[in-house]
């Protein structure tokens, strides 16, 4: 405990070390954030939904605050529904059971950039006859620009862009800028627009219901993706999979090679001489190669690439190192005195050996955890991440093969990149410092 | 303390026996280390084989794409069509038994496996299953040599230009440690945690999708040039974003490592000695420091040499160059064992020599080091 508070005053003494620290623990507050409100099985269904789960979201759309650096604006998504009162809606009951559905919307449009698409979707109950609905424009400008009528099904879908009728009437090649301008112009006409949806059902508990969904061109915190999804799911999820994985391959890679070095040390014999041969044979393995046909034939599953990385990384040249310095160990006074009262080897290495090699471990331990969060990503990159977890390498890939730099969507790119970078950064400046205060030979010079 | 003498005769006799102790311990000591580094050899190339077979189970999923596609190709040919089926179905079967031939599937794993190791062993690499070099061949050690000078050109001279100008900065920092640009790199040694495939990213980014001025990624320009300047230009042009990167991403602390290595050996006391002689720093840095340096740096120079050869796999990919590395990543996706198990062998040939090669260079170079003791 005190030899902690040492350490950690003697961390105090390196600013770049306390940012890592600073920048740890925020990592770790935001992966339990994520992991409590967003649990592991709603971010898979989230993250491997469809059209049905994303539909209110805009393809490729870059985060909403870039507008903050921009001149011209980019329009802002946003769904509104009948069912929560975001449309408002009125029943004007008429005779023999036919009644008159009023929904209107009004919204703001002050953008320089027209919006992606718009699109209604329609829900009504009825048994026989089909309810009928009629939509219309009202511009700022007060045109009132009829848009299309249509008799609705249980369900019914209306794309604004996709309208062949609405194209010819408006003229135009594409109709949603020709909607948001003023006619034979090409800039977007600023102001307040109406949406006013005039609905009939032909049968006393027949109802309808709409949501408007509108797809600008930028989308909340951090923008969405080719299946418009919402990258702040995997960019939340990423941070507790790459804790995880750089955690515990780092973990498990120094200390099963720390107790293998001690128990080589200790025993000697055939023991080390197996365990140098094992070590020498394990620097010919292609390591990436392995861990690359592992992901290809076997699995990608997050967990079996976790062990195979631990395993790989188990009998490396470290071992060289740590043997060293167990075998000096190894003679001291206290290990003869221990021999002495009977004590057992097992006691020996693990209660005399190895707590006397923490101060090595530790260092090295979080300086090798950038490395392992770095391998998962890289992984992911080349198409072989965990094919069900959102990680930041799995955005860094779907990115790349969607041409996101080619096609100037950097945000895609740069999010999960700066992620990972200040993840890296921060593991690596404090095991620097680590290094620093436990190897004093280093911080004399 | 105690005189011994010797007549001139016996001097002779234990100078021979001494020698004969020498050339006796030495060849000895050849012996065993290219024993064991032999078999070190043969069971990691060993291992990878049964690796890249997963035990046998991509032997399933070959089977499985046989099956697929001369199913596929007999259902699609307007004859087979017209054929009765039973005489289609044993067209199949045979045609599916020739293809597993063809491939070597009718043999025992166990023995194709044995086979394979002593072939690949005696470097007769055998014949890749569905990657072809772009000459056509489907010699691995065609299509190995075909990409090998893509991996050179950009690990020769990213790794080159690394080694040399880290051990030069970093003497001149380890004279006058402390100083800003001391300071720099330590605070900025860090940023190697950091791959260089990511730095790739962020170089793309800037010179290749923000500037313009540089390419996104690939060897030459397409079409390429058809005169050699040109030729070079575009190479060299296509070199600089992943060459940058892998110098980038290692840079800081190479730097680092080798100014505190240099640091340490520049406070023992002959140092000390030397400078209190007035030795110049010149004299002092080659023969005081670099000297008993050199073994180290001599290792990690060759080891940036043999690394050279496994290329980088995760940048050459990112910047689809061309390279043995990119290479080796196609061959896995394709699963054809052939290459992966032809890059693994001469990579594990060439380090085993090259830790057998090091043994005699620390002796060469450090005199207190004896072969065989």
């Amino acid at each position: 405990m005190n030899n902690l508070r040492t350490t950690f005053r003697k961390l105090m003494l390196y600013p770049s070390a306390m940012v890592g620290v600073l920048v740890i623990i925020a990592l770790v507050v935001v992966a339990i954030y994520t992991m409590i409100t967003i649990p592991y099985s709603k971010a898979i269904t989230l993250w491997r939904g469809g059209e049905e789960v994303w539909y209110q979201n805009p393809r490729f759309a870059p985060p909403a605050w870039i507008n903050l650096f921009s001149s011209k604006k980019y329009s802002e998504s946003f769904a509104v529904n009948t069912k929560d009162g975001g449309i408002t809606k009125q029943v004007i009951p008429g005779k023999d059971g036919i009644s008159t559905v009023e929904m209107t919307y009004e919204f703001d449009f002050n953008y320089d950039y027209y919006p992606q698409e718009m699109l209604f979707y329609f829900t009504s109950n009825f048994r026989e006859k089909q309810p009928f609905v009629s939509i219309e424009l009202l511009t700022p400008d007060n045109r009132t620009i009829r848009i299309a009528n249509y008799a609705i099904g249980n369900k019914f879908t209306y794309r604004f862009s996709q309208d062949q009728k609405l194209r010819t009437k408006l003229r135009a090649e594409e109709a949603i800028p020709a909607l948001f301008s003023l006619p034979d112009s090409e800039v977007p006409l600023k102001g307040t627009y109406r949406l006013i949806l005039t609905g009939t059902t032909f049968e006393p508990d027949s109802n309808m219901d709409v949501e408007f969904v509108f797809h600008g061109q930028v989308y909340g915190l951090a923008g969405t993706d080719h299946a418009r999804r919402d990258l702040t799911l995997p960019l939340l999820w990423g941070v507790p999979v790459a804790l995880a994985f750089g955690l515990m391959a780092s973990i498990g890679a120094s200390v099963l090679t720390m107790i293998i070095a001690a128990i080589g040390a200790w025993y000697a014999g055939w023991v080390d001489e197996l365990i140098q041969r094992i070590t020498e044979i394990n620097l010919v393995l292609p390591f990436l190669a392995i861990l690359i046909m592992i992901g290809t034939f076997y699995s990608r599953s997050i967990w079996v690439i976790l062990g195979a990385t631990i395993l790989l990384s188990i009998f490396t040249g470290a071992i060289k190192g740590y043997r060293a310095v167990f075998i000096q160990v190894k003679e001291s006074m206290y290990i003869e005195a221990a021999k002495a009262y009977g004590a057992s080897s097992s006691r020996i290495i693990f209660l005399y050996l190895i707590p006397r090699m923490i101060p090595l471990l530790i260092p090295s331990l979080v300086q090798a955890i950038p490395a392992f969060v770095f391998l998962e990503a890289s992984l992911a990159v080349i198409g072989l991440g965990d094919p069900v977890l959102p990680t930041w390498g799995k955005i860094i890939q779907d990115a790349n093969s969607n041409g996101a730099l080619y096609k100037g969507l950097y945000y895609w790119v740069l999010e999960p990149a700066i992620l990972l970078m200040i993840t890296g950064l921060g593991f690596a400046v404090l095991g620097f410092a680590l290094d620093r205060i436990f190897n004093p030979r280093l911080r004399d010079v | 303390m105690s005189v011994t003498t010797h007549t001139p005769s016996e001097k002779l006799a234990i100078r021979r026996i001494s020698a004969n102790n020498t050339f006796f311990r030495v060849a000895r000591y050849v012996g065993v280390r290219l024993l064991t580094l032999f078999i070190t050899v043969v069971i990691g190339i060993y291992l990878t084989i049964m690796i890249a077979n997963m035990g046998g189970y991509v032997d399933e999923i070959i089977k499985n794409q046989i099956r697929d596609s001369v199913t596929q190709s007999v259902a699609a040919s307007p004859t087979a069509q017209q054929m009765d089926p039973e005489v289609r179905k044993k067209l199949i079967a045979d045609r599916i038994a020739l293809e597993e031939k063809r491939r070597g599937l009718d043999t025992p794993i166990a023995v194709r496996n044995a086979r394979y190791l002593v072939n690949a062993l005696q470097l007769d690499l055998g014949r890749a299953i569905n990657l072809t070099s772009d000459a056509g061949s489907k010699q691995v050690r065609l299509i190995i040599l075909e990409r090998l000078p893509a991996t050179l050109l950009l690990m020769g001279t990213s790794q080159l230009f690394l080694f040399f100008s880290s051990v030069f900065i970093a003497l001149t920092l380890s004279r006058s440690y402390g100083s800003f640009w001391d300071k720099l790199v330590i605070a900025l040694s860090p940023t190697s945690a950091v791959p260089p495939w990511f730095y790739g990213i962020f170089l793309i980014l800037i010179f290749a999708a923000g500037l313009r001025v540089l390419p996104f990624g690939g060897m030459v320009d397409s079409p390429p040039p058809s005169n050699t300047f040109d030729y070079a230009v575009s190479v060299l042009k296509h070199l600089m974003l992943p060459g940058l990167s892998l110098v980038l991403s290692s840079f800081f602390l190479s730097v680092y490592n080798y100014r505190t290595f240099f640091l340490i050996y520049s406070s023992e006391d002959y140092v000390e000695m030397a400078k209190a002689k007035g030795l110049p720093t010149r004299d002092i840095e080659r023969t005081y420091i670099l000297r008993p340096t050199l073994p180290n740096i001599i290792t990690n120079f060759s080891l940036l040499i043999i690394g050279l050869w496994t290329g980088a796999l995760f940048t050459e990919t990112v910047f689809l160059w061309p390279g043995l590395g990119r290479t080796l990543f196609q061959a896995i996706g394709l699963y054809d064992v052939p290459i992966i198990v032809g890059s693994t062998i001469i990579y594990a040939y060439m380090l085993a020599l090259t830790v057998f090669i090091l043994d005699f260079v620390y002796a060469l170079v450090d005199p207190r080091v004896k072969i065989g003791e």
